[in-house]
């Protein structure tokens, strides 16, 4: 039963880790990585390493996530801004 | 073209660890006995935490140095000029922090509490404090400021880590050598002083640059 769950999570990790990397869509390859955090907590809880699986939640999962988002915001600003700009200058 | 080339690499590394853990290049032994033979002497019954602030102090000294140098070198970026706090556009986040920042905090104490006996330590918990100052930053209910008291709580860690550590010389022991029977007191020491700093430092960061001063500034 346990061993059906440790596929299911190496599986979820593999398909989280490879749609991160390969979405086009950066908004939800910041999802999928967030995602990708909470399994890999779960990853290591099932290898007994419970004090890693705490940090991994709340810094890999938790923070990071929340950098990425606030950096996405503000490239997404930097992009209206150049692309106003460019707009303003071509017209 | 350079994204499936990368993603082949990763996959070859991934193999080849793989192999290597299921093929046991990696032999348990070493010191695993008599490390959990001493716990009680190493002031922790958690032997992660033993570990990490025991038989490892150094390193997890050096460490919250590191954690220093990282909030240093954030702040060396760029400026942040205080925002207006927009919280009202998220009154859902609002009711949200009321009920959940108390206990994130009750949390990250009990994690730091905990952290001798069973899973958790000062990293833990003040990592999930950190989160809540996330949360409230975003609500505008937290807005860092660079002054005194936020300088003091970034290096608390370090100063109390290195103060220990001065300590434990000065009495006369080598470096980090707890004296009989204060190990489980001073690591708690130890762990209370980092929670301050983690917390403060991981809910600097998310700024992303230096926070304006207090209210000397102009």
């Amino acid at each position: 039963m346990l061993a059906l769950l440790d596929v299911l999570l190496a599986l979820s990790l593999v398909v989280l880790a490879w749609g991160a990397m390969a979405d086009p869509d950066l908004f939800r390859a910041v999802v999928k990585l967030i995602t990708l955090g909470m399994v890999m907590a779960l990853v290591w809880v099932r290898l007994q390493a419970t004090d890693v699986a705490l940090a991994e939640a709340a810094v890999g999962s938790g923070l990071t996530g929340a950098l990425l988002l606030s950096s996405l915001r503000r490239m997404r600003g930097r992009e209206a801004e150049r692309d106003g700009a460019r707009k303003g200058q071509g017209g | 073209m350079r994204r499936h080339i990368s993603s082949v690499v990763a996959f070859v590394v991934f193999a080849v660890l793989a192999w290597g853990v299921t093929a046991e290049w990696t032999e348990p032994g070493g010191l695993v006995s008599e490390a959990r033979a001493s716990l009680d002497r190493a002031g922790a019954r958690n032997p992660v935490t033993a570990v990490l602030l025991s038989y490892r102090g150094y390193d997890t000294l050096l460490e919250v140095g590191v954690l220093l140098l990282a909030i240093a070198s954030v702040w060396s970026l760029r400026r942040v000029p205080s925002t207006e706090p927009h919280g009202a556009e998220r009154p859902l986040l609002g009711a949200l922090l009321e009920l959940i920042l108390p206990l994130v905090v009750v949390a990250g104490g009990y994690l730091l509490w905990i952290g001798s006996d069973l899973p958790g330590g000062a990293f833990q918990g003040g990592a999930l404090i950190a989160g809540g100052l996330v949360l409230a930053r975003l609500r505008g209910a937290y807005e860092p400021r660079d002054g005194v008291w936020l300088r003091l709580g970034l290096v608390a860690g370090l100063l109390v880590f290195v103060g220990v550590a001065a300590g434990t010389l000065a009495a006369g022991g080598r470096l980090l050598e707890y004296p009989e029977g204060r190990a489980s007191s001073l690591i708690l020491l130890i762990e209370g002083a980092a929670v301050v700093s983690i917390a403060l430092t991981l809910g600097a960061m998310y700024l992303g640059g230096r926070p304006d001063r207090g209210s000397d500034e102009p």
